[in-house]
């Protein structure tokens, strides 16, 4: 996500920061360059025009002129613009002291309620409350068939229409029902409906008149266009909306409408959903969400998904042996599978500081997965002594090698020369003494300046 | 046997005169930004210029495209030497066109059984197509079979066989979380041996960065041709026109991996104007072959770029047949003239 915008802003401040000072034609040109960025993100123009209108008045002013890094300040007043574009702390849901609280989740066609229902209502468990579920989506065929599906999957309540009644009366039931159940939380699953439906919004607001809605959320694709504003706008007019979920992060939309939603709404958005399993939604975090923006990484969101994947143990054990050049292949496989769990490799780059242009100097050179899953069969295409002592390998057995994983002599060569040259460059920094910032800091540079190709990924 | 366009004629006009009155309801229309620039700014300036391109832009038309189409743009007012806006908007009118026309857009039923493979991101609108399609080929007299190969989203079999009982089609479906291969296998089987004239395959919705989702769509296809060879015959990717810039990188990867025969442009009912299908067309060569708008089971039509455009441009330039002018009127600026009233007229010149 944002990917493009982050490369864009990348090249547009790498070439200011290297000239030093900044003129205002230049800080003109940097602008303009902003906006176009923005647009080409899908953030609605008439929001990416006030956002650069900021930053301008911002840039512009004695500071940053006489600054001696004119490109590392905007960069900043960019972040802070954005960071203040997407909303300030993350707000949970308003969960009342008398229950039931009630949630409804509105939105258009296709844009992910059902499932975020379910989703939402897993996080609300994780809160410590008890959901449930109501199905009042009488429109779309067998969609409370899909909400009692997640339901039962799931240990969650569904209260289910009855075929004859409104949708109105159905969440009136449901909130009986939660009673009944002793539930304490109520999410409302409502059709999915044009902002310009004018019959299907009153329809809306007739559920508000029956039931008081504690919270009411829009459910907003993160690949819409321009048109997330017109969305957001028509239903906050016509229904009032108190908060924004963005679903289908997990794609590569920039999602400008994160930026959009705010600014046209000034409403908060609470969760993102990042993925099609129920437990894949997370909390919106806007400095993480505008770092990313600004391609300044994500490092906090990374270290979660690393702890998450790895073992603390295995960890310290392979970083020792790292340090100490006692780094085998069988480490190295074992890394690599980690590292693949934690989800595409240009998404974790994606989240390193520098990690975009990595990507993008590296280009074609970039490794694919499939790179990654002939590396790992050259690796188990070794005997377990092979792996421990790669130095063994000779003409002969590289060659079977070869054979046994599929690929060529030259594909073995590369990885073997690769991992030979990851070795020395782990044993120089365990040997400089790599504890502290500093050592790292070294490590990683050395890591930054290595050809991604002489990481020994076999080329095709 | 020569392919043969399924949809008819007439049937098709008032349909899209339907569509320009819906497109019309937007509280902050294409044409309304059009209409701002072209009675605001009188002189074809640098700030002219500049706001075209982002009213494109904000059609979701993409920057690139939009950058391309406002140079052209330029160059040919520069050599036909006009200087009103108008003019200029009537020749950008042009220019889109030109980028839209001159493809194949109809549907290849050139197969006994033809199988139409649909494809997209989650909650694009691939069911509801299908539903739709399959009564339209029914109430055209031919025998339509749907595989439902959506095996992963929770009722989506359920879902699929509702919207086949509208119109009578009959629906091959396995357990949910089957293998889809398997289901389409089952449905090509029995397609062969009654003689269904086309298979609508229904697949689960999957992000384009899936690889393994990705992975799995090619193994679909590579069954269905194992019982038929030249399957798919079709193999559609449906968008929903609220859909920005990611449209193109969805258009991109799924072409990669299937190499998509057409698009079709769901939930063109809202106030979106689906400009990305200008930038997939000239990026990709993919024509837009059906649209959908609205529930309504007849809510789906092969895509007309002319009478797309004058939906896209009414109430700007006076087209044949678009529909009185957007509900909301442009905000009168003191000294601006009043728009040109449109006339009505039938939807083709």
């Amino acid at each position: 996500m944002f990917e493009s915008l982050s490369d864009r802003l990348g090249d547009i401040f790498k070439s200011l920061s290297g000239r030093g000072r900044l003129t205002k034609e230049e800080v003109e040109l940097g602008m303009r360059e902003v906006r176009l960025a923005l647009l080409e993100a899908d953030v609605n123009f008439k929001v990416a025009r006030a956002l650069v209108d900021r930053i301008r008045e911002r840039a512009v002013g004695a500071d940053v002129l006489e600054s001696l890094t004119p490109g590392q300040q905007i960069v900043k007043i960019v972040n802070e613009e954005l960071v203040a574009l997407l909303g300030g702390e993350h707000r949970k849901l308003r969960y009342q002291s008398q229950p039931p609280t009630v949630v409804m989740l509105i939105g258009l066609q296709g844009s992910g309620k059902t499932t975020t229902c379910a989703k939402l209502a897993l996080a609300t468990r994780r809160d410590g409350h008890r959901p449930l579920l109501v199905a009042a989506d009488t429109q779309r065929p067998a969609a409370p068939q899909q909400l009692e599906k997640l339901g039962k999957d799931n240990q969650i309540p569904v209260a289910m229409p009855d075929g004859k009644s409104k949708p109105p009366d159905l969440c009136k039931r449901g909130l009986e029902e939660a009673r009944r159940l002793n539930c304490d939380v109520v999410i409302l699953d409502t059709a999915g409906r044009l902002q310009i439906d004018q019959p299907m919004l009153a329809e809306l607001r007739e559920i508000r008149k029956k039931v008081t809605v504690h919270d009411t959320v829009l459910v907003v694709d993160a690949m819409t266009g321009q048109e997330a504003v017109n969305v957001a706008r028509e239903f906050d007019q016509q229904v009032g909306v108190d908060g924004v979920i963005l679903t289908k992060l997990d794609g590569d939309a920039r999602g400008g409408a994160a930026l959009s939603m705010k600014e046209s709404m000034g409403k908060p958005i609470l969760y993102t959903g990042v993925g099609e399993k129920v437990s894949e939604l997370e909390p919106f975090q806007p400095e993480r969400m505008a770092s990313r923006i600004l391609g300044m990484g994500d490092i906090l969101t990374l270290v979660e998904r690393a702890q998450s994947q790895m073992d603390q143990k295995t960890a310290e054990v392979t970083a020792k042996k790292m340090l100490a050049g006692r780094f085998t292949m069988n480490d190295w496989l074992e890394q690599m599978r980690q590292l693949r769990n934690m989800g595409p490799l240009e998404g974790i780059l994606g989240m390193i500081p520098g990690g975009r242009q990595m990507i993008k100097n590296a280009g074609s050179m970039m490794p694919t997965e499939k790179d990654l899953s002939r590396m790992e069969a050259i690796v188990l295409s070794m005997t377990a002594h092979e792996r421990i002592h790669p130095e063994v390998l000779k003409s002969q057995r590289r060659r079977r090698v070869a054979a046994g994983s599929g690929t060529t002599l030259a594909d073995v060569n590369k990885l073997l020369k690769g991992f030979e040259q990851m070795q020395s460059v782990m044993k120089s920094v365990g040997g400089k003494g790599s504890k502290g910032v500093r050592g790292r800091a070294r490590m990683l540079r050395q890591l930054q300046g290595m050809d991604p190709a002489q990481l020994g990924l076999p080329r095709p | 046997m020569s392919p043969t366009e399924p949809f008819s004629q007439p049937r098709r006009e008032a349909w899209w005169r339907r569509m320009s009155r819906r497109m019309d309801r937007a509280s902050l229309s294409f044409s309304e930004q059009v209409r701002d620039v072209v009675l605001l700014r009188r002189d074809l300036d640098e700030s002219f210029w500049d706001d075209l391109l982002q009213v494109l832009v904000g059609a979701d038309c993409g920057l690139p495209v939009a950058e391309r189409l406002v140079d052209r743009l330029r160059t040919r007012v520069r050599e036909e030497r006009m200087t009103s806006a108008e003019e200029a908007l009537r020749a950008l009118k042009a220019e889109m066109l030109a980028v839209l026309e001159a493809r194949d857009r109809r549907l290849r039923i050139v197969a006994v059984p033809t199988v139409v493979i649909m494809v997209g991101v989650n909650g694009s609108g691939k069911t509801t197509t299908i539903g739709k399609l399959a009564h339209r080929l029914q109430s055209e007299g031919r025998m339509v079979l749907i595989a439902a190969a959506d095996t992963f989203r929770a009722a989506a079999i359920d879902q699929m066989r509702l919207w086949a009982d509208r119109s009578a089609t009959e629906v091959i479906a396995h357990q949910p979380g089957g293998d889809p291969g398997a289901v389409v296998y089952d449905a090509l089987q029995a397609a062969v041996a009654r003689g269904i004239d086309v298979v609508l395959v229904d697949t689960a919705g999957r992000l384009h960065t899936k690889v393994n989702l990705m992975a799995e769509l090619i193994k679909v296809r590579n069954v269905a041709r194992r019982v038929i060879p030249k399957a798919p015959h079709e193999t559609l990717l449906v968008i929903e026109a609220p859909t920005g810039m990611n449209a193109i990188a969805q258009a991109r990867v799924f072409h990669e991996a299937l190499g998509l025969t057409g698009i079709v442009l769901t939930k063109l009912d809202g106030t979106s104007r689906g400009g990305t299908v200008l930038a997939i067309e000239e990026d990709l060569g993919v024509p837009v072959k059906l649209v959908g708008l609205g529930e309504g089971i007849d809510d789906l039509n092969v895509f007309d770029p002319r009478a797309y455009l004058d939906a896209l441009f009414a109430g700007v330039l006076e087209a044949p047949g678009s529909a009185p002018g957007p509900a909301t009127p442009a905000p009168a600026k003191p000294g601006a003239p009043k728009p040109a009233t449109p006339k009505s007229g039938s939807a083709h010149r």
